[in-house]
């Protein structure tokens, strides 16, 4: 069982008393309880089995506007009195930075409503190894599989933050994923790809045999594969690769960022940097979401943000030491994204594929390519040419190149948006980027 | 060197009796005991913005019979924990029995000291330098915008213990030191990062002032970049410099002669031992051995002493990288290349230093070869499909070749090739095999371990640049 708040709350308030004792000004401390079974299968049988059981605590210990930290895996009372000890004598000797400061109090959480992100229900793992065996059965039934691996992790996790000014407050999340690696071969070549589900309610994950299905179709389709010629071509990305553009957008309109000048969207606000048609929102209150929470890593109260409207640049992600630099408030962002999507487009997935006569459809791309200080973008990518609407033949070990400041003006966007993970996007449709092949 | 048996009720011989009472009807097994202190210090936009301590123990309990792995970790050092972990191991593998192998080879060489870099240097002298870097490139060029330079630290100390009561440890001190530098020059920004580490004190990479050519280094890339033209688009030749370029060889074939993908024959490579899969000239190593090295180890995470492991023989792929569980089920050894993250994870076959050797050609020789092409000298990351056998990198300094010579620095480009095609095409290899500075992490599975890599400059006649120009 995942350990309960009263147990979390008397290790952080034993951590901010023994601070306070210290000397320190203010402090802050989360302790979190994590645990987590996986099951892994391979080609219908089991592999391997996986129980994790983790306490983690982490200290801010301040001194006017002197701060440093320590995080340790090991609760007992004597070790948390020796870390604190070293991190208040770091504190000491680490040079002040007017920015350090724990959030304001009047913008901490006050409420906290149910979002409904823990589900108690305990799925065993003979309950787990039958769900894997219905999957990878469906996914060895296609023809030209010749390996499945699968896996089945239930996760609880139960966490309490603290701090110097009366804040202290936590609650449990939960996460249960699926997933599912297919390799398919023929005379050509050997090819893999994947499917998967997570959620926070066991009752939400997709059908063991659908997925299975999935990850098989997917994977059966991309052998074969052509290299094309280098040219201009319109993109199509498909759903898994256009939410990693939102991904981008996300850190490059992070206040940290911003604050230090090292992204191609500073000094936008208010600015055209997407299509008109465009807007993206962050929005932290959906119940059951994947990227819900009802306040941030720091304690501070997350509501909805819209960050483009219209195309404009309206809002960055804030966090309380990155918002005092740039003369901001914190709007909760401190630890990333809560659950941001693109709304969706007015165009059906059909009529984008037919927009042009001759387009390419990207499943997959590996690599490192985004670079936010200049926007310049460059990954390897797998996909499909498609011709009047139709996948015509698979087509991999090609590159795309191009700039976020053009691909983002030039985003066209399908109407088939789902909020399946905490990043979602519909089809996304961009005209005139670089294609490197043959 | 820790001890893990003064830390609550649990005593060795209660851990000796719950292993091998645990692993005795298992083929392959064993507990594993890790305690690490760390430390991370970073300046950035001219302040330290970070100062972190943490210190982290814990077991991970591992079980074998047959294909099936059962593992269990706990951070709780104590004899309820274990004999729950146990219980849930024997729960996994209740219907399979194996028998288990004794067998784990002896060393007593040593590739790096018993130390703990964190102590061995104060705060307050990884403060002074941290602040010397910041003003040294402040002070340079007025085109610096924005500096970052970070220290980070560790020591881990592991023991194993096997059913019957062997017990095997090791320390592991690990240093880097990073410098990352932002300039902007006409309305364009660029950014140059470079670092340097191993298995030693910070002061043995930081003697006679040598944070100074790290800064250096890390200007000069950027000042590169800023006059950088559009790559081009397209497949040409590639000229890759010795040293990092390396990271070549870690994604096209490393991760392909990793132990568990061929024993899964979901590697590309699975079938082609004994076969040619590089032109004549070119060995791959990886090795475990060299002195103080960031991807060096004394003993793997299963206690196997490491060894310097033939890939490709001149040409010719000759092994898999092993560890326990995948050599005994592909019938051969150990290749003391099972790793982990830390106690959190299991064990995977996976790569040390990874080293193409020199030959006998030189990197002028190279560059006049080649009529349209490009010279890399630098890269950021790279990743592969394992079984497509596709594999990326990205440069971060560049250069075009037109008629033999070197011309205009171009912007970062991802080159994609085919991991067992691509050392066909390599046609000449330089006599210049230089090691990386020591910075490399490699991810896989979601566990991140430090490797090393090494190579010559070398010429590949045809591979895909993924610039914008066509």
């Amino acid at each position: 069982m995942v350990k309960d708040q009263e147990f979390l709350k008397s290790k952080a308030s034993y951590c901010l008393d023994l601070a306070k004792k210290m000397g320190a000004t203010d402090a802050s401390v989360t302790v979190g309880h994590s645990i987590s079974e996986t099951v892994n299968f391979r080609n219908k049988s089991l592999e391997a089995s996986d129980r994790s059981d983790g306490l983690a605590l982490s200290i801010e210990t301040y001194l006017g506007k002197r701060r440093s930290s320590i995080s340790s895996s090991n609760l007992l009372d004597e070790n948390i009195k020796t870390l604190i000890e070293k991190c208040f004598e770091t504190t000491k000797i680490t040079p002040e930075d007017e920015f350090n400061s724990l959030p304001d109090k009047n913008l901490l959480a006050k409420k906290i409503s149910s979002l409904n992100l823990y589900d108690e229900t305990r799925f065993e793992n003979d309950k787990k190894i039958k769900y894997l065996n219905d999957l990878e059965e469906s996914t060895s039934s296609n023809n030209q599989i010749i390996n499945t691996e699968s896996s089945f992790t239930e996760n609880k996790s139960n966490f309490i933050l603290a701090n110097s000014d009366g804040f202290c407050d936590g609650y449990k999340t939960s996460s249960f994923t699926a997933s599912c690696v297919a390799v398919a071969k023929d005379e050509n070549s050997m090819e893999r790809d994947y499917e998967f589900s997570s959620k926070r309610h066991l009752s939400d994950i997709k059908q063991a045999t659908d997925l299975g299905n999935k990850a098989a179709k997917q994977t059966i389709r991309k052998l074969s594969p052509k290299k094309i010629g280098s040219e201009k071509i319109s993109i199509i990305f498909d759903k898994r690769i256009s939410k990693g553009m939102l991904s981008v957008f996300a850190s490059a309109i992070s206040a940290s960022a911003i604050a230090r000048g090292t992204s191609f969207l500073k000094d936008k606000i208010d600015e055209q940097v997407f299509a008109n048609s465009i807007n993206v929102i962050d929005k932290p209150d959906i119940i059951k979401g994947m990227g819900s929470q009802n306040f941030d890593s720091e304690g501070v109260n997350s509501n909805t943000l819209q960050l483009i409207e219209n195309g404009i640049l309206k809002n960055y992600f804030v966090d309380t030491y990155n918002g005092k630099k740039l003369n901001l408030k914190s709007n909760g962002r401190s630890g990333g994204t809560t659950n941001l999507y693109f709304e969706k487009g007015n165009i059906t997935y059909e009529d984008l594929m037919k927009k042009n006569s001759r387009s390419l459809y990207i499943t997959e791309t590996i690599g490192h390519g985004s670079n936010i200080v200049t926007g310049d973008y460059s990954v390897g990518a797998t996909g499909f040419l498609v011709e009047d609407g139709e996948f015509k033949y698979p087509v991999n070990e090609i590159t795309i190149a191009g700039n976020f400041k053009d691909m983002f003006r030039n985003i066209i966007l399908a109407n088939d948006l789902e909020f399946e993970y905490s990043v979602n996007s519909p089809t996304m449709m961009i005209e005139g980027m670089t294609v490197a092949g043959k | 060197m820790s001890n893990f048996f003064n830390k609550s009720d649990l005593t060795r011989q209660d851990a000796d009796k719950i292993v091998s009472e645990t692993l005795n009807n298992c083929d392959d097994g064993e507990l594993y005991l890790e305690e690490s202190k760390s430390e991370s210090i970073l300046l950035d936009d001219n302040k330290i913005k970070r100062s972190n301590y943490s210190s982290d123990l814990g077991f991970g309990f591992r079980a074998i019979s047959n294909e099936v792995v059962a593992y269990s970790y706990s951070n709780e050092i104590s004899k309820d924990s274990l004999k729950n972990s146990s219980e849930n191991l024997k729960s996994t593998l209740k219907s399979i029995k194996g028998t288990y192998n004794h067998e784990i080879p002896k060393s007593n060489k040593k590739f790096y000291e018993d130390i703990n870099p964190i102590e061995q240097k104060t705060l307050d002298s990884k403060l002074e330098v941290l602040n010397k870097v910041n003003d040294f490139l402040r002070k340079k060029d007025g085109s610096v915008k924005q500096v970052t330079a970070s220290f980070a630290g560790e020591q881990k100390s592991i023991e194993i213990i096997r059913s019957g009561g062997e017990a095997l440890t090791d320390v592991r001190p690990l240093i880097r030191f990073n410098v990352s530098v932002m300039l902007e020059k006409n309305g364009r920004k660029e950014t140059g990062v470079y670092g340097i580490g191993g298995r030693q004190s910070y002061d043995d990479y930081l003697k006679n002032d040598n944070w100074k050519n790290v800064c250096e280094e890390a200007f000069r890339i950027a000042s590169v970049n800023l006059e950088s033209k559009p790559a081009p688009a397209g497949e040409m030749k590639v000229v890759l410099g010795p040293g990092w370029p390396a990271i070549l060889i870690h994604e096209a074939i490393g991760h392909g002669l990793e132990g568990d993908f061929n024993r899964k024959k979901t590697s590309a490579f699975h079938d082609l031992i004994g076969e040619k899969v590089a032109s004549e000239g070119v060995t791959i190593i990886d090795d475990g051995t060299i002195d103080n090295r960031r991807g060096s180890l004394t003993i793997d995470d299963e206690g196997t002493p490491t060894e310097r492991t033939v890939l490709i023989e001149n040409g010719i792929l000759k092994n898999f990288m092993q560890d326990r569980h995948n050599g005994r089920l592909m019938n051969t050894r150990s290749t003391g290349s099972g790793r982990r993250e830390n106690y959190r994870h299991i064990v995977l076959p996976r790569m040390r230093n990874t080293m193409m050797l020199s030959g006998n050609q030189t990197q002028d020789e190279m560059i006049k070869s080649v009529d349209k092409g490009i010279f890399a000298v630098s890269f950021g990351g790279g990743q592969v499909d394992i079984t497509s056998g596709k594999f990326v990198f990205n440069c971060t300094e560049a250069y075009e070749i037109n008629n033999g010579k070197i011309g205009s620095p171009i912007k970062g480009a991802t080159l994609i090739g085919d991991g067992p095609s691509i050392l066909k095409e390599v046609s000449m290899v330089g006599n210049d095999m230089m090691l990386d500075p020591g910075i490399g992490t490699c991810g896989k599975a979601g566990q991140g371990v430090p490797v090393g890599v090494a190579q010559p400059s070398i010429l590949i006649d045809k591979m895909t640049v993924g610039g914008t120009k066509l």
